[in-house]
C-alpha cells in the first residue's frame, strides 16, 4: 500500500495538479492559445491530428531505434575493442573525445549533404549521439577488472580472449545496460534534432511545420507525443537493464 | 613431519620491476626450496616483496637472474599448476558459488575441452569440495549471499578445483574478523592434511604462519631477502589451542625480532 502511494498515487496527483495549474493560469490570464494554448487546446489537438501525429512518430521511432541499435552494435564493438588493451584505449581516446565534443546539430547538415533530406540523416545523427556512451562505459567496465583476478585467470594459462570472455565482457554488461538509458534519450534527441533541420517526415518536422503555420497547439501535441514516446523508450531500456544485469542490483531487491 | 621430493627450487633469484633507470629490484637473492606437501609461510613488512615472489612462482613475472624451477623443470611461463587466493576473495558476482568454483575447468586444459561432456561430473567435483569446507546448503548461492568467510573458502576452493601442485595464498584472511579468520585456519590446517596439499601462504600475520606451516620464511625489506627460516616444530594435527602455548608464543616472538630489523 504504501508502494502504491509512492509509485502509483503521489506522481499521477502531481500530474493533475500540474494540468489543472496551467489551464487556470491560462484562462485566469486570457494567455493567447497561439503564446501558450491551455491543456484543453492541446487535448483537442491531439484529438484532431491524431492520424499524422501517430504516422509521425512511428517515423520518428523508426529512426531513433535503428540509430540506436546501431549505436549498440558499434558501442559494444568499440568498447570491446578499446577496452582490450591500454595502447588502444590510449591511442583511440583523444580522438572519441574530440568527436564526442562537437555538437552533432553541427554535423546534421553535413550528412543531409551526403544523403539528402529523409530518413538517412536522422537514423545516423542518432547512431551518432549515442553511442559514445556505450563505447566508454562498455571500455570502463572492462578495464576495470580485478588485477587479481586476471592474475589467477592468467596463471591458469588464459589468453586474453579466455579473460574477455570469462570476466571483462560479462563484467561490463552492467555498465552497458545502465549507458543504454542514457543513450536511448541521446538518440531520440539525436532524430528529432536531425528532423527538425531537414527531413521530410517525423515529429521535428511536423513541429516545424505546425510552427510555420502558427498552429501552437500543434506544436505542443507534438511535444506531448515526444514526451510519451521518450517515457516509453527509457521505461523499455530500464527494464532491459534490470532484468539483464539483476545481479548487479543486489541491494535493491533481496529476493532477486 | 616428512616432507617429499623438491617441488618449488629458488635459487639466487632476483626479479626487477620496471625497466632502465626505473627498475626497482623487487626480491634480490632469494634460495629456498618448497617440498611436496609442505606448508610454508613468508612473512616481512609491506612491500617486502612477497607477493612478487609468488607472481614468480606461478609464472607471471619472469626472473631477473638466477633459476626457478618447479618439479625440476624451470618455469618460463604461466603454468596451470597453480592456484591462487587473494585478501579479496574476486568471486564473479553473476556466478553461483558452485559456477566460480568451476572457473578454472573452463580455462585449464585437458578439463576445458571436456567441459561440454563432462559438466555434470564437474559440478559434482566442485560441490563437493565446497561441502568438505563447511558450505553445505550454500552451493548454489551468489556471492552476495555469503559472507566474507565463506567467500574467502570459495575462493580457495576455486584455487583448488583443478587439483593445482602448489596452492598459493596472498594474504587470503587479512579481511576477516578475528574468529572467522581462525576459522578458516582450521579450514585450511584440514584441507592440507586431507588432501596433501603443497602451500604458499604469503601473510602479515605471524600466528597464522606458526600455526599453519612448516617452515616460516622472513623477508626483509625491499628488494626482499630471505633473513630468517624458522622451522616449526609443532606437532600435527594442531589444535587452536596450541596458539596460546609458551612454545608457539616463544616461536612466534622470535620470528617477530626479525621483522623490520636492517
Amino acid at each position: 500500500m504504501q508502494k502504491f502511494k509512492e509509485t502509483i498515487l503521489a506522481p499521477t496527483l502531481f500530474v493533475v495538479a500540474l494540468i489543472l495549474l496551467w489551464e487556470i493560469i491560462v484562462r485566469l490570464f486570457g494567455i493567447a492559445p497561439t503564446i501558450l494554448p491551455s491543456p484543453l487546446d492541446i487535448w483537442n489537438a491531439l484529438a484532431q491530428y491524431w492520424g499524422p501525429l501517430v504516422s509521425n512518430s512511428w517515423q520518428t521511432l523508426f529512426t531513433t531505434l535503428a540509430g540506436f541499435g546501431l549505436a549498440i552494435v558499434f558501442g559494444l564493438l568499440l568498447g570491446v575493442f578499446i577496452g582490450w588493451s591500454k595502447t588502444i584505449y590510449g591511442a583511440l581516446y583523444p580522438v572519441m573525445i574530440g568527436f564526442n565534443a562537437v555538437p552533432k546539430v553541427a554535423v546534421v547538415p553535413i550528412l543531409i549533404l551526403w544523403f539528402g533530406i529523409g530518413t538517412v540523416p536522422a537514423i545516423l545523427t542518432a547512431f551518432l549521439i549515442s553511442f559514445f556512451p556505450i563505447v566508454v562505459n562498455v571500455a570502463t567496465g572492462i578495464a576495470t577488472t580485478e588485477p587479481e583476478l586476471r592474475d589467477v585467470l592468467r596463471a591458469l594459462g588464459a589468453s586474453k580472449l579466455d579473460i574477455m570472455r570469462k570476466v571483462g565482457i560479462p563484467r561490463s554488461m552492467p555498465y552497458f545496460f545502465g549507458s543504454l538509458k542514457v543513450a536511448i534519450t541521446l538518440a531520440f534527441v539525436g532524430s528529432v534534432v536531425s528532423e527538425t533541420v531537414g527531413s521530410n517526415a517525423g515529429l521535428g518536422k511536423l513541429m516545424l511545420d505546425a510552427q510555420a503555420a502558427f498552429k501552437v497547439e500543434l506544436v505542443f501535441a507534438a511535444l506531448v507525443a515526444l514526451a510519451v514516446l521518450g517515457i516509453v523508450l527509457y521505461a523499455m531500456t530500464a527494464w532491459v537493464e534490470k532484468r539483464m544485469t539483476g545481479w548487479a542490483f543486489r541491494g535493491e531487491n533481496q529476493g532477486f | 613431519m616428512q616432507h617429499g621430493e623438491a617441488l618449488v627450487e629458488l635459487s639466487n633469484v632476483s626479479m626487477v620491476y620496471g625497466q632502465g633507470a626505473n627498475a626497482v629490484k623487487a626480491v634480490d637473492n632469494l634460495t629456498l626450496t618448497v617440498h611436496k606437501g609442505e606448508f610454508i609461510a613468508v612473512v616481512g613488512p609491506s612491500g617486502c616483496g612477497k607477493s612478487s615472489m609468488m607472481k614468480l612462482i606461478s609464472g607471471l613475472m619472469p626472473v631477473a637472474s638466477g633459476s626457478l624451477k618447479l618439479e625440476g623443470k624451470p618455469i618460463a611461463g604461466p603454468i596451470n599448476k597453480v592456484g591462487m587466493a587473494f585478501q579479496a576473495s574476486n568471486l564473479l558476482p553473476w556466478r553461483t558459488a558452485v559456477d566460480n568454483v568451476l572457473l578454472p575447468l573452463e580455462i585449464v586444459q585437458p578439463h576445458r575441452s571436456q567441459m561440454r561432456s563432462k559438466r555434470a561430473e564437474y559440478r559434482d567435483k566442485a560441490r563437493a569440495l565446497l561441502e568438505s569446507v563447511g558450505l553445505k546448503g550454500f552451493t548454489e548461492k551468489f556471492p552476495w549471499q555469503l559472507s566474507g568467510g565463506m567467500q574467502q573458502r570459495t575462493s580457495i576452493c576455486r584455487a583448488l578445483i583443478h587439483e593445482p601442485e602448489i596452492l598459493m595464498l596472498d594474504e587470503p584472511f587479512g579481511a576477516l574478523d578475528a574468529f572467522t579468520r581462525e576459522e578458516l585456519w582450521c579450514m585450511m590446517r584440514d584441507l592440507h592434511a586431507q588432501k596433501q596439499i603443497t602451500a604458499m601462504l604469503v601473510t602479515h600475520d605471524l600466528r597464522e604462519a606458526v600455526f599453519l606451516c612448516d617452515t616460516v620464511y622472513v623477508m626483509s625489506d625491499r628488494p626482499g631477502k630471505i633473513v630468517k627460516v624458522q622451522k616449526v616444530d609443532l606437532p600435527r594435527p594442531r589444535d587452536l589451542d596450541v596458539t596460546y602455548t609458551a612454545h608457539f608464543q616463544e616461536l612466534v616472538q622470535e620470528l617477530r625480532s626479525y621483522i623490520g630489523r636492517h
